[in-house]
């Protein structure tokens, strides 16, 4: 029972920053149709920017809001120089287009930084623990789920109750009626990148504090982490993003957790086994979106 | 108010409009009759901005409003509700409504509300309804008090009895005939030619893209050879 509460707590805190990932993902394939692949790059590029300002000397106190500020930055660039030009474009035009903005910027950094991993000091709280009980509870899993948390209850604010919001959910349903309403494109666009980009942003806050590091290849993982849990929770669904994201995160430790030795390498891999299993009995993911393929 | 004047649109290589022209006076009922694949979908949605013309031009009041987009037309007050009401079925009736007002400043925006409560009361009724659940009748008026959110000068209405049981026909063609009271600008796409013209000030047939008559209710049902050729019911 320890054990399952353990692995529940470790879970969520793993979980915590693949919703947060998954909800950016979902947030854009809502109002584009897009499924963005270039996602992770975001964390690429705050990576980098932690690289640089943490080996000046800045204290992670000051990082947090950069990273952050980093990302909705990159995410608005990406979306101008690349997307704003694909705008309406079929589905594989998308597709093609995000996977190029990948490779591209991961070229950039290859090219004129170094194709090795560069390292940046953590901060020296992240492998606290304290105990509850006979539970291990590291206070980074705790900052990563209140602060995730929080942040799900200020987007379901954000979207629920603000001009903005709503013109967002309605842009997802139907992005041509919604323009007949009066829903500017550009704006719901850019804020939706911008959105993107915070939840981003926060996700790569607690990314680089826990990975202490970052590559030219760097968003790779959290892209696949953020695209899998946003087709899992049920592509379209914000709801069905963070869903995904926890259960993501709960399956890669729980299952870390119960594998024999021998084959706990290969977690991930069986993760990748049980989700393919989940698309062939319900390929709508957990939570199906009705009528329409946006969110 | 508005002029369509050799308005053409094409679908690749297929000409789905043919400069087309009509002319809707402010405070008038216009109707736009025709068969199936006569193009009426496809001029609403090319004024409304949906769709890019080829060639032709479209003004309001005057000015060339041709190729702007439908939120930029929405801001000339121009609105339209669209084929199939597609309401936004993951959003409640008010929600609906109030984006149906985001053009409109924010003070101004509870009182259009309440406005549509009360000329709706079926809405009124299913206020925090998720709109998904709504009937096909109840659902075809919050498409119409969406677009009034907007306060429009010229609503445009596609099809707004498609579908819908011969009561709720009733009901859609009593508030078209409440608008035209009201002093409402109209340009209405209806497959229900008779309803229609006997509603509509003037009516333009439309037939494989182009115009081929325009009259008034009378003058176009009197003209029985036209009627059963071109519209057939």
């Amino acid at each position: 029972m320890t054990e399952l509460l353990q692995n529940l707590i470790d879970g969520l805190g793993r979980g915590s920053i693949y919703a947060l990932l998954a909800l950016g993902v979902a947030v854009i394939f809502g109002v584009m149709h897009l499924l963005n692949f270039a996602h992770g790059e975001l964390i690429t590029v705050s990576g980098y920017a932690s690289f640089w300002a943490l080996g000046a000397g800045w204290s992670w106190y000051v990082m947090v809001p950069l990273i952050v500020a980093v990302s909705v930055a990159t995410s608005l660039l990406i979306e101008r120089v690349a997307f704003s030009r694909v705008r309406g474009a079929d589905d594989f035009t998308l597709l093609l287009t995000s996977f190029g903005v990948h490779f591209v910027v991961s070229a950039i950094f290859l090219l004129y930084v170094s194709a090795s991993v560069k390292t940046f000091p953590r901060p020296t709280w992240v492998t606290n623990t304290y105990a509850v009980g006979s539970l291990r509870i590291e206070v980074f899993d705790t900052v990563v789920i209140v602060v995730t948390v929080a942040t799900l209850v200020a987007t379901t604010l954000i979207l629920q109750r603000t001009t903005f919001g709503l013109s967002l959910r309605a842009a997802a349903a139907d992005f041509d009626t919604a323009r007949l309403m009066g829903v500017r494109s550009n704006s719901v666009i850019r804020g939706a990148f911008a959105l993107s980009g915070v939840l981003a942003g926060i996700a790569s806050v607690f990314w680089l504090m826990r990975s202490g590091s970052t590559s030219p290849t760097a968003g790779i993982d959290p892209m696949l982490k953020g695209v899998l849990a946003a087709l899992i929770g049920g592509l379209g669904s914000l709801r069905g993003a963070v869903l995904g994201g926890f259960t993501l995160g709960l399956a890669e430790v729980i299952l870390r957790s119960r594998l024999p030795d021998s084959v706990a390498s290969l977690t991930e891999g069986v993760v990748f086994l049980l989700i393919a299993l989940l698309f062939i009995f319900r390929p709508q993911g957990l939570i199906s979106v009705p009528h329409a393929e946006r969110v | 108010m508005l002029e369509v004047s050799g308005l053409t649109t094409k679908y690749g290589e297929i000409s789905a409009l043919r400069e087309a022209s009509l002319h809707v006076g402010s405070g008038e009922v216009i109707g736009l009759i025709g068969p199936n694949g006569a193009g009426k979908t496809t001029l609403l949605n090319t004024i409304a901005g949906l769709l890019a013309p080829s060639g032709g031009r479209v003004s309001l009041d005057d000015e060339d409003v041709t190729g702007h987009s439908p939120e930029r037309l929405l801001r000339s007050g121009l609105a339209l509700v669209p084929e199939h009401r597609r309401i936004f079925v993951n959003l409640t009736v008010e929600e609906n409504l109030r984006i149906g007002g985001v053009t409109v400043p924010s003070a101004d925006r509870p009182g259009l509300l309440e406005e549509m409560s009360e000329r709706f009361p079926v809405l009124r009724d299913k206020w925090t309804t998720s709109a998904g659940y709504l009937s096909g009748g109840e659902a075809q008026q919050l498409a119409i008090a969406r677009a009034l959110m907007s306060r429009p000068r010229l609503l445009m209405m596609d099809e707004p009895s498609l579908g819908l049981a011969p009561l709720l026909v009733d009901v859609v063609f009593e508030l078209i005939d409440a608008l035209r009271a009201q002093g409402r600008t109209l340009l209405v796409v209806e497959q229900n030619a008779t309803r229609m013209l006997e509603l509509a000030d003037r009516a333009y047939v439309l037939r494989s893209g182009e115009v081929v008559a325009e009259g008034t209710g009378t003058e176009l049902r009197d003209n029985k050879d036209l009627f059963d050729t071109f519209v057939g019911n």
